[in-house]
């Protein structure tokens, strides 16, 4: 077993493995969404507090999950990366990162499309929804050092330092905005805490939430496939490839 | 070691009186940008008195960002940063040396102007008291922080704007207990919760800042 990963771990037999299982991740992504919405659309009740509107959360909480979760596993390939200086791991961060900017985004956005009927307002000073927002900070900011410097393997390092300094502060911006936020407001504005959630809105939400896994899986490695395509053009296998197109 | 590290701090701060344009610049952008506030929301000293802390806080992240752009440029532009990279001494002692003159010739004079601009805003003198003391405890998180950015950005283009992006979501927990501290004296709770947990915060940053600065201007060097 132990023999195979370290031979996934060379960029060229990486290539070719997640050629092959971009297909079966992207169905099934596809699959699992058209299920999911059907179950959260169709048969769903409606709730007896919230309405309608309700179902928003549907794809609300998987995006929030998922731009948490993506950023564990940035830090997660960073710290590899940094470690073993492999070569993979920072590519992988890197093909992760813009696919968890757009959960966040996605997050906020469908934050305040469900906060307006729910709190009346598009935005309020949530700590979720403030801790959210840095975390989208956070995500522009690793993407904007990237860009911004040219040399591969200086731009590869300095990222993963910026991740995981992150990953070791989100905890306590989380922690602080929440205290913030209590100190601030009273208990004018409650999150949604519904006594006993119906079983069938449960299933539906995490059939979305693993349709996000395999979306965010099979566009991190379509990315990854064009990472490793532009740093390895110079070796022979890159070429022939090319050649055969 | 410590010889190192008052090397590093004595020669930063003999730099920085032989070139006070430098950082009397940043000071005075803490005052105007501090100033500007009333001339936008308005003089009633009430509502002032509300936005103080708040308004003090950031500009005091602002100020600091604007000065730590130039930590390490200059001495990566003239070559002295390798030379003290390849020295035999140990690169946290450097990046721990050079936060702490930063702070000793940025955080030190914010803490002494702040009063006089808590008396514009009508503060009473007690919460003075804590706004001074909230900077002094929350200052060094800035230029420590500020450090690992100022290492990351060495010598790119657009590098002060970049520094910005990457360290203000970092700065966040510093400026809630900083500026809560504040509000709460001003409030009448009493600013120790939100002090002790700036404290916290502070001695966290001080263990970790300085090793993760120093890997960040070893892989800005290569």
């Amino acid at each position: 077993m132990a023999f195979s990963i370290y031979k996934y771990a060379s960029p060229m037999t990486f290539y070719g493995l997640a050629g092959k299982l971009i297909p079966w991740f992207a169905w099934g992504a596809a699959i699992l969404t058209v299920l999911g919405l059907y179950i959260a659309f169709f048969m769903a009740p409606t709730d007896f507090q919230q309405g309608e509107a309700y179902r928003i959360i549907f794809i609300h909480v998987p995006a929030a999950w998922m731009s948490m979760f993506i950023y564990i596993i940035m830090a997660f390939w960073s710290a590899v990366g940094l470690a073993w200086n492999t070569r993979l791991s920072f590519m992988m961060s890197r093909a992760l990162a813009p696919t968890g900017a757009v959960f966040a985004f996605l997050s906020l956005w469908t934050g305040a499309l469900w906060g307006k009927p729910m709190w009346g307002a598009w935005w309020v000073w949530d700590a979720r929804l403030t801790s959210s927002l840095i975390l989208f900070f956070l995500y522009v900011g690793i993407m904007a050092l990237w860009s911004a410097i040219d040399d591969r393997r200086r731009s590869d390092r300095a990222g993963a330092l910026l991740i995981l300094v992150g990953a070791i502060n989100v905890p306590i911006i989380y922690f602080s905005v929440k205290w913030w936020n209590t100190l601030h407001q009273g208990a004018s504005v409650s999150l949604m805490k519904s006594p006993s959630m119906a079983s069938i809105m449960l299933i539906g939400m995490l059939v979305l939430a693993i349709a996000a896994w395999f979306y965010a899986i099979a566009t991190a490695l379509t990315r990854v496939r064009g990472i490793i395509l532009e740093r390895e053009r110079q070796t022979e296998w890159v070429k022939e490839l090319l050649e055969k197109i | 070691m410590l010889h190192f590290l008052l090397t590093v701090i004595r020669r930063d701060l003999l730099l920085a009186a032989r070139r006070k344009g430098d950082w009397l610049t940043s000071q005075f952008f803490f005052v105007m940008v501090v100033s500007m506030f009333p001339l936008g929301i308005g003089p009633e000293p009430e509502m002032l008195r509300r936005v103080a802390p708040g308004v003090m806080w950031v500009a005091a992240l602002l100020a600091s960002l604007l000065s730590l752009s130039r930590l390490f440029a200059e001495d990566y532009r003239d070559g002295s940063l390798e030379q003290m990279l390849l020295s035999p001494e140990p690169p946290v002692l450097l990046a721990l040396g050079k936060a702490l003159a930063h702070w000793l010739i940025y955080g030190i004079p914010l803490l002494l102007i702040a009063p006089v601009l808590g008396l514009q805003f009508g503060l009473p003198a007690d919460v003075i008291g804590v706004l001074m003391l909230s900077l002094l405890i929350g200052t060094p998180v800035l230029s420590l922080l500020g450090g690992v950015g100022a290492a990351l950005t060495l010598g790119l283009r657009g590098g002060g704007v970049l520094l910005t992006l990457l360290i203000l979501p970092l700065y966040v927990p510093a400026l809630i207990f900083g500026a809560g501290a504040v509000d709460s004296a001003l409030s009448g709770l009493g600013p120790e919760a939100n002090l002790s947990l700036l404290a916290a915060f502070e001695v966290l940053t001080l263990m970790v800042a300085p090793w993760v600065a120093a890997a960040a201007l070893k892989i800005s060097i290569e």
